[in-house]
C-alpha cells in the first residue's frame, strides 16, 4: 500500500496516478482498435474523452447537488476536486449518457463502436485494481496464506493482486481474439462478460463486500447478471453473424 | 466436442474454434453452456456468501472508511490528556498537521469555522500535530496565530502519524458518533468538503 508520492512539498495521491494512466493507456489502445476497425479513431477520441469529462462533472455536480447548503456558503470550494468529494455511480451513469448521445449525433455504428471500446474498458480495470493495491481499498479477507498481504491489522489475501491479474487475463483473451470477431459487438461482450466472471470469482476472497440478503455478496449477484446479460446478448447478436464470418473464423484457425 | 469436430470438414484447432462453431451453428448449445455458467455461477455465489457476522468491516480498527477509529490518548497544547474515545457520541474531525505545512496553514481557518458552527450539534475537532517532525513551540505559535479554540494534541512520538498511516500532512478523518471512520480526506479541505462530510453525520441521534 502506497497512498501518497512524496516529492519535495508536493504529494501525488498514487491511486489517481494509476487511473490517470489507465485512462491515458485505455484512450491509445481504443483509438488504435478504431482505426482497426474502419473506424474515425479521432471521433472514437473525442466520444472518450466526453465522456470521461461528463463523469468527472457530473460526478462533481451530483455530490455539490447533494450538499447545496456548504457549497453555497462556499461556492470556490466546488472546483477544489477531491475523490472524497465525487458520486462515482451517478458520474458512471452521466458519462455515459454523454458518450451515447455523442454517438448518436455521430452516427456511430452501436456495436463496433462498443467493440472499439472494449480494450479501453478493460485496461481501467487493471488500472482500477492498481489504484486499490496503492490505496489499500478493495481489501481481502483474513488469509493465513504463504502469499498473504498484510493489510489493515491482519494477514490477508492479496485480493487486489487478485483483481489485477484478473483483469490482465480479460485484456490479454481480448488481445488473442480481435482479429476474430464472430460478430460486431462480441469484443465488447467478451470483455464485459469475462470481467464479470472474474468479479464473481474473485469477490469471494474480498473482506469489504457490501452484502445482502442472506449474507449473499451483493457485487457477486450484479456481476452474475451482467454475466448473464452478456452470454444472452452473445446469444441474441451472435444469431445473424456477419456473411462468412464463420468460415473466415474456420479457415484462420 | 467430438462429435462437433465430425460435423465439419474444416477442422478447427482450437478451443476457440470449437466455441465460434457452437456459438454460430448450435443456438441449442450454447443456451445450456448459459445455463451451465449461470449455476456455476450462482453456486459459487451461495457458497461464498458471508455468513451473519462474518464480515471483518467494522471489527478491525484502522484509519479508513467504514472501520472504527484508532483510538488515541495525547496531551494537548495545555497539558491535558484527551483520548479520541472519550468523544464517542460525537462527530469528530481528526486532523493530522505541521505548522510547517502549507495547505494545513490554508486549511485550518476552515475547519474552526466549521467547528464553531457545529459545536452546539455535537461536532468535535482533535487537531494532532505531528510534533515528531515539527516542535512544541512552533505547534503553540501557529495556534495562537490563527486563533485556533479547539484542542491541539501533541503527537510527540509520532505514534498517532504512524497508526493513522499519515504519508502526507493534513490528512483529515471525519469520525461518526459510533466511532467509525466515515470520510478520509488527504491534503487541504475546503470549508464546503469539510461541511458536506460532517453535516450528514450529525444528522445521526447521539
Amino acid at each position: 500500500m502506497f497512498p501518497i508520492l512524496q516529492l519535495g512539498p508536493l504529494a501525488l495521491y498514487v491511486p489517481a496516478l494509476a487511473l490517470l494512466a489507465g485512462v491515458w493507456v485505455g484512450a491509445w489502445l481504443v483509438e488504435k482498435e478504431a482505426i482497426r476497425l474502419g473506424l474515425h479513431g479521432e471521433t472514437i477520441s473525442t466520444l472518450v474523452f466526453i465522456g470521461l469529462v461528463a463523469g468527472l462533472i457530473g460526478a462533481r455536480l451530483w455530490y455539490v447537488a447533494h450538499n447545496l447548503g456548504a457549497y453555497a456558503a462556499d461556492p470556490i470550494a466546488l472546483f477544489s476536486l477531491s475523490p472524497a468529494t465525487l458520486t462515482p455511480g451517478a458520474g458512471l451513469l452521466i458519462g455515459i449518457a454523454a458518450a451515447g448521445l455523442y454517438g448518436l449525433r455521430r452516427v456511430l455504428p452501436p456495436r463496433t463502436t462498443l467493440d472499439a471500446l472494449a480494450p479501453g474498458l478493460a485496461t481501467m480495470l487493471v488500472a482500477i485494481g492498481c489504484a486499490h493495491l496503492a490505496s489499500g481499498d478493495g481489501f481481502g479477507e483474513p488469509a493465513q496464506l504463504p502469499w498473504s498481504i498484510f493489510l489493515w491489522d491482519a494477514d490477508r489475501h492479496p485480493s487486489q493482486v487478485y483483481e489485477i491479474v484478473g483483469a490482465l487475463i480479460v485484456l490479454g483473451a481480448w488481445w488473442r481474439l480481435r482479429g476474430r470477431r464472430p460478430f460486431d459487438g462480441f469484443g465488447f461482450l467478451l470483455v464485459v462478460a469475462l470481467s464479470a466472471a472474474a468479479r464473481l470469482f474473485l469477490e469471494a476472497f474480498r473482506g469489504d463486500s457490501a452484502l445482502i440478503a442472506g449474507g449473499l455478496r451483493a457485487a457477486q449477484v450484479g456481476a452474475l447478471l451482467i454475466l448473464a446479460l452478456c452470454l444472452i446478448g452473445m446469444d441474441i447478436w451472435g444469431r445473424a453473424p456477419r456473411p462468412g464470418a464463420v468460415e473466415a473464423a474456420r479457415h484462420r484457425l | 466436442m467430438k462429435s462437433c469436430r465430425r460435423s465439419y470438414p474444416n477442422k478447427p484447432k482450437s478451443l476457440y474454434g470449437m466455441a465460434v462453431i457452437v456459438l454460430m451453428q448450435s443456438a441449442r448449445r450454447w443456451r445450456i453452456f448459459i445455463a451451465v455458467v449461470l449455476l456455476l455461477g450462482a453456486g459459487w455465489t451461495w457458497l461464498s456468501r458471508v455468513p451473519a457476522l462474518g464480515a471483518d468491516v467494522g471489527q478491525i480498527p484502522s484509519p479508513r472508511v467504514g472501520f472504527p477509529a484508532p483510538d488515541f490518548a495525547l496531551a494537548t497544547l495545555r497539558g491535558e490528556r484527551t483520548r479520541l474515545a472519550a468523544q464517542r457520541g460525537n462527530v469528530v474531525i481528526v486532523n493530522l498537521w505541521a505548522s510547517w505545512c502549507g495547505p494545513c496553514r490554508a486549511e485550518m481557518p476552515a475547519i474552526q469555522q466549521v467547528y464553531l458552527a457545529y459545536y452546539d450539534h455535537g461536532l468535535r475537532v482533535l487537531a494532532v500535530n505531528s510534533t515528531i517532525q515539527d516542535s512544541e513551540e512552533n505547534a503553540r505559535a501557529f495556534t495562537q496565530e490563527l486563533g485556533l479554540t479547539f484542542p491541539v494534541l501533541l503527537d510527540q512520538d509520532g505514534a498517532v502519524t504512524r497508526r493513522y498511516l499519515v504519508r502526507a500532512l493534513p490528512s483529515t478523518f471525519v469520525v461518526d458518533r459510533r466511532g467509525v471512520v466515515r470520510a478520509v480526506i488527504f491534503g487541504g479541505a475546503s470549508m464546503a468538503a469539510l461541511q458536506s462530510a460532517v453535516e450528514p453525520l450529525l444528522k445521526d441521534a447521539p
